[in-house]
This record gives C-alpha cells, structure tokens and sequence, in this order.
C-alpha cells in the first residue's frame, strides 16, 4: 500500500484535459487512422493511395461544382443524422433512418404525382407535412412493440429498411410506373410546382430545412423537459420511470421524432433532387447517418460539419469510379471510422477508469 | 402440388435455410458467452467474397470455404478485441462491423461481380437413404455442406448443453464472476467463442456464393445476417429451435420464388417482402412470449474482474 501511495503522488493535480478536446483528439486519430487502413487495403488491390485520395479531395471539394453537389447530399445526411440523434439520445437503437427516408420520400411523392397541378406554396408545404408523417408512421410501427413489449428494436427497424426498398420496387414496376418509360422503374416526373426551389446552383431548398431543424432539434433537446426526459430515459430507463416520467410514451414520441425528420429528408430527396420516384432513392444516407451521429457525439450542430464532410467522402466516392477504384472505399472508410472512434472511446474510459483506480487508493493510502 | 414440385420446395426450403443455420448457430456461441455481435451480416458477406475469391484462384471450393470461415473468423477477432478487451459498447461495434464488413466485401469483390463458379458445391444424392419417398430426393439430396449442417445442429446443442467445455462457455455468459470464481478464463472464453461465431457466420456466407447461387454479387445476403440475429431470440438461444426457425424461413423464401409455378396469384415483390415480415412477426411472437427470459443473463455485459 505504501508503494503505490509513492508511485502515484498527487494524482490530481495535474492538469486535465477537457472532456471534449479529448473526444476530438479521438475522432481526428480515427478518421486518419481509418484513412491509412484503408491505404493500406488499396496498396493491396494495386492501386496508389495517394492518387485516389487526392481524387476523392478534388471530387468533394475542388470546384465549385463539386462543392455544390457535396453540399447537395449534405442535405439528407444532416436531416437523417438529426432523426437519428433524437433517437440514440433517448437510448433508442433507431437503425431505421433509411427505410423512414425511403416511405417519407414515396409518402410525398404520392401527392405529387396525384395533385401535382396544386399551386406550388400549398403543394410543397403539404409534400414535407406527407414526408413527416411518413417517416413517422413507418418508425412507429417498431416503436410500438418496443415500447409496450419489449421488442428488440435494432433488429426490426432494419429489416424494415428492406421492406421499404421492396415498396418502392413494387410501385415503380406497378401502380406508379410510368407509362410512357418502355418498362424502366420509374414514376412519371414531378410537374414544376412539386419541386423545391433552388438557392444557388443545384443546392435546394432542403438545404435551409436542414439547417433550421438542426436549431430546431438543438433546442429541443437542450432546452425543453421534453428533451430532458429524453435524455434521462437514454442514459437510464430505469431512473427516468422511477422520476415519474413517462416512459412508454417518450419511446413513441422520439422514435415517431426522428422518423419524421428522416422522411423530411426523403421529401426533400424527391422534390429537390430526383424529381421523380425510382430506385435507390438513397444510397445509404441512413446508415451513414448512424456513423455521423456517432462522430458528433450526438451533438446536433458538431452533426452539420460532419455531415458535410460525409457528403464529400460519397461525392468523392464517385469520382473516383472512373480510375477503377471501386466507389465502396466510401463505405469501408466511414465504417472504419466509426470502428476505430468506438475503439478510442474505450481506450479512454479505460484510461479514465485507471486514473480513478489510481487516486482512489492513493485517498485510501493518504488515510491509511 | 405434384411430387415433383413438393420435393423442389423442400430442397429449396433447406437450401435457403442452411446459411441461417450456419450464422444463426454461430451468433448462438458469441452471445451465450455473453458477446453481442451485431456484425453477422457484414461477417457473412466478406465470408462470401473470400470463399469466392479463393474458389476461383484455387478450384477448391473447401478450401474456399475455408477462407470465408477465416476471413470472417478474422473480423470476429476484431469485434472481441473491442467488446471483451477494451469493453466498448457491444451495439455501437457490432453496428460498426456490419457496415465495415459489407463495404469491405463490395470492395474486395468489385472484378468479381459476373465471374462464374469455376467448381461450386454440387448435390450429392446421399447412398440409401436417397431412395426414400420424397424426402430422398431432397434432404438427402443435397450439397456437402448442407450434411455439415445437419451435423452441426445436433452436435452442437451436445456440446453446448451436454459437456464441460460447453457448460464454461454458457457460464460466461450467464454469471462471468461466477465462472471466473470456478476457475474459467472468462475472456479466453469470450474470445474464442466470438471468433468460433464469426467463422460461422462466414461459412453461411460462403455457402451463398458456393452452394446456393452460386457466385458473387453485391450484398448478395440481403438482411440475412439480420434475420439470423432474429432467429437467435426466436430460438432461445437454443441450437434445436433454431432449425425449425431457420428452415420455416426457408419455405417462406422457397415458396415465394415458386410461387407463380405453384399457380399462387400474389406479385412477386409482395412475395420478396414476406421473409422479413415473417422474421418480424416471429420476433414479435417471441416478444410476446416472454422468449427473452432464456436470454443469457451476462449478454452485452463487459466483464472486468476488479469490478
């Protein structure tokens, strides 16, 4: 005992660094780490790393082009990540982003291809109410049972995600397809009064929708009981129903949240961007988003830069097809990010935990 | 229905089932050890893509089966060092693995894409007992790996529930201090028991690309890696039940692919759509029966002795 109060002297006294430098510092070391990994991996495949990196930096962000089509994608990635924000901060394993994207975007585009002569300011507004409430609606139906009978949440919101590809298949090879298309599965274009204004360029309107939602679900959570409840429940169920809070209810109300959010996403997808209904309406937004909220630490407005710089990875991602890189280098390089800030976290709780340990017995020895 | 007819859909019944019970056996091991591993699908689709890389340099679809099992074996290792080591969070990993494991895959497979079978697994009829009615010309007429399937499921609920080795492997996951106090290396345990899973997992894939399509395509397990997951609450954690999960997906799968030969008036999406809602209805049924109860207790628990 009296070793150990000699070896750690004064363990608190120096200085510490902040929580939040630290969660930086992990977060940078990922994404280069991550970038070297999968270096490595293309040095295997034949191919010059540094070739296809500086082509993926020139894809995302070396003209103006590139910055308006990365800013373009920015759009439902900053949309999705905030749905499942609300989500992960209620301890809710949300992976569904991309099958309540999907049903919002088709729930839109209902009315679009239905009521499409309606005068732009009455159609749109009522596009992205469509968009919201099909998203929830189609986050609800996980959220039920998880949250009357326990039901695995992880799970079903994901084979969800293949149920919602299969309805847009369904529809566009069916009921939607466009007559005069010769079979291709598509929906007849949208008319000019369902698609979203632009700003500049071929960024849209989503883009300040994405943005005023970030401040809007900011302050929600930061700043209402709503968004207390929800955090409380997060870190633990068990004392937020032991408070008095409604529980059960605040499943439903968060998950039907995000999924409204992600659905606005799929709104806007169709409305800005795509124009009409097909397949593959996201390449996988919604799974990135999983990864972008992790990586702002579930901090909407850190989510924005991010999710900026996701959108250049995937625009970069494409550029890069053509030298014979395959463009699921994107993919590989945000899960190994993911992974490797997953592995820094627990490499600092288990710093954090030693230090503990450390000044807890030189207390014990202090006394003693 | 014919003979005929009845004996395809049991043979396709078993031929779709047989990867689930392979990754569904193997996520069994991880999680009554009392590791989470939500990485199945993205362990099955680098299973798949090595074993077809292999099979196509080598010829040898064993030893491609070998590779995927080693491949996906290898990124288990991964998710334990992260999960049993350093004690992250069980969901976040697992989500990680998937993601990094199905990006890897279309990574590695991308000049495989339309590449055909050099020697894939073919059906053997089995001597015997392939005379019987019906049955002979589907249970017993199948490829090698569906008979290590057959063997597998009941070996392995012996050796699970029926030996000592078994018995450690189940207490790490029921009470790890217990274990521990018995003398059980928990995380040599934990270890083993996850990179046994993720091989397992791969060898599911690379039946897919193998046996069952027999090629490569991209994200050719299509949420059968999460259907596993599912089946493995539906099951009990129990490899017994498991089989009949495995394969009632399987028919559910089978029957929607034959449905228009069968004279079935549904539209064939409707149809692609019915393993999941089956698999979602099922864990439903599960939720409702309380299924959790038999949920190994330690399950996404770190375990650190000092604690």
């Amino acid at each position: 005992m009296a070793d150990a109060t000699l070896t750690i002297e004064r363990p608190s006294s120096r200085p510490r660094i902040p929580e939040w430098v630290e969660a930086t510092l992990v977060r940078v070391a990922a994404v280069v780490a991550a970038l070297l990994l999968c270096g490595v991996l293309l040095v295997l495949q034949g191919h010059n790393p540094w070739i296809a990196y500086t082509d993926m930096a020139l894809g995302a962000f070396g003209s103006r082009f590139a910055i308006e089509q990365t800013l373009l994608k920015a759009i439902p990635l900053m949309l999705t990540t905030l749905g499942v924000t609300i989500t992960f901060a209620a301890g809710l394993w949300n992976i569904g982003a991309e099958g309540q994207l999907t049903i919002g975007a088709l729930a839109a585009s209902w009315l679009a291809l239905n009521h499409g002569t309606w005068p732009a300011p009455v159609l749109l507004p009522a596009m992205m109410l469509l968009g919201l409430a099909g998203g929830a609606l189609w986050a609800l139906l996980p959220a039920v049972p998880r949250a009357y009978v326990g039901l695995n949440e992880v799970i079903s919101t994901l084979l969800l995600n293949y149920v919602a590809l299969l309805v847009v298949d369904y529809l566009v090879f069916g009921p939607w397809a466009d007559p005069t298309a010769f079979n291709f599965p598509y929906s007849p274009a949208f008319s000019d009064a369902a698609r979203l204004p632009m700003l500049f360029g071929d960024v849209h309107l989503g883009l300040i929708l994405a943005l005023a939602a970030t401040v809007i679900v900011a302050a929600v959570l930061r700043h209402t009981v709503w968004g207390y409840e929800l955090r409380t429940s997060g870190a633990s169920a068990g004392a937020a129903r032991y408070a008095g809070m409604p529980v059960t209810r605040n499943i439903l109300g968060a998950m039907a949240a995000g999924g409204a959010l992600s659905g606005l996403a799929g709104m806007a997808e169709v409305s800005g961007m795509i124009f009409r209904v097909q397949q593959g309406i996201s390449p996988g937004y919604g799974y990135s988003a999983i990864i972008i909220a992790w990586l702002a630490k579930l901090n909407p407005w850190a989510a924005v830069p991010v999710a900026v710089l996701f959108a250049g990875l995937l625009n970069g991602g494409y550029a890069l097809q053509t030298s014979k890189v395959p463009a699921a280098i994107t993919y590989m390089i945000q899960a190994a990010i993911l992974f490797l800030v997953v592995a820094g976290e627990a490499l600092l709780a288990r710093a954090r935990r030693a230090r503990e340990a450390a000044a807890q017995k030189a207390a014990l020895g202090g006394a003693g | 229905m014919s003979e005929d007819q009845l004996v395809r859909l049991l043979a396709a019944t078993i031929a779709m089932g047989t990867p689930l019970v392979f990754a569904a056996f193997g996520e069994i091991l991880a999680e009554s050890s009392g590791v989470l591993n939500l990485g199945v699908e993205g362990m099955m689709l680098v299973g798949a893509v090595s074993a077809f890389i292999v099979v196509v340099t080598t010829g040898n679809p064993w030893l491609g089966a070998g590779a995927g099992m080693l491949a996906a074996g290898a990124l288990a290792a991964g998710h334990a060092l992260l999960c049993v080591t350093l004690r992250a969070d069980q969901v976040t990993a697992g989500l990680a693995l998937a993601l990094f494991g199905g990006g890897l895959a279309s990574f590695l497979g991308k000049t495989y894409v339309g590449v055909p079978n050099p020697k894939p697994f073919v059906a053997i009829a089995l001597p015997g007992l392939s005379a019987l009615p019906v049955v002979g010309r589907s249970v017993f007429t199948q490829d090698a790996l569906v008979y290590v399937s057959y063997v597998l499921i009941p070996l392995g609920w012996w050796w699970l529930y029926r030996t000592r080795p078994g018995l450690h492997l189940r207490a790490c996951g029921e009470s790890p201090g217990t274990a521990d106090a018995m003398g059980v290396v928990v995380v040599a345990i934990r270890y083993a028991s996850v990179i046994a899973g993720g091989m397992f997992a791969g060898l599911g894939g690379a039946y897919l690309s193998l046996a069952y399509v027999p090629a490569w395509t991209e994200n050719m397990t299509a949420g059968l890696g999460w259907i596993a997951l599912a089946l493995v609450i539906f099951a009990g954690w129990n490899p017994l039940p498991l089989v009949f999960g495995a394969y009632l997906f399987g028919g559910v799968e089978a029957i929607g692919f034959r449905a228009q030969l069968l004279g079935i008036p549904v539209n064939t999406i409707v149809l692609r759509m019915m393993p999941y809602l089956v698999t979602l209805g099922v864990m439903l049924l599960a939720a409702l029966w309380r299924r959790r109860l038999a949920m190994p207790s330690a399950l996404g628990l770190p375990y650190a002795r000092e604690e």
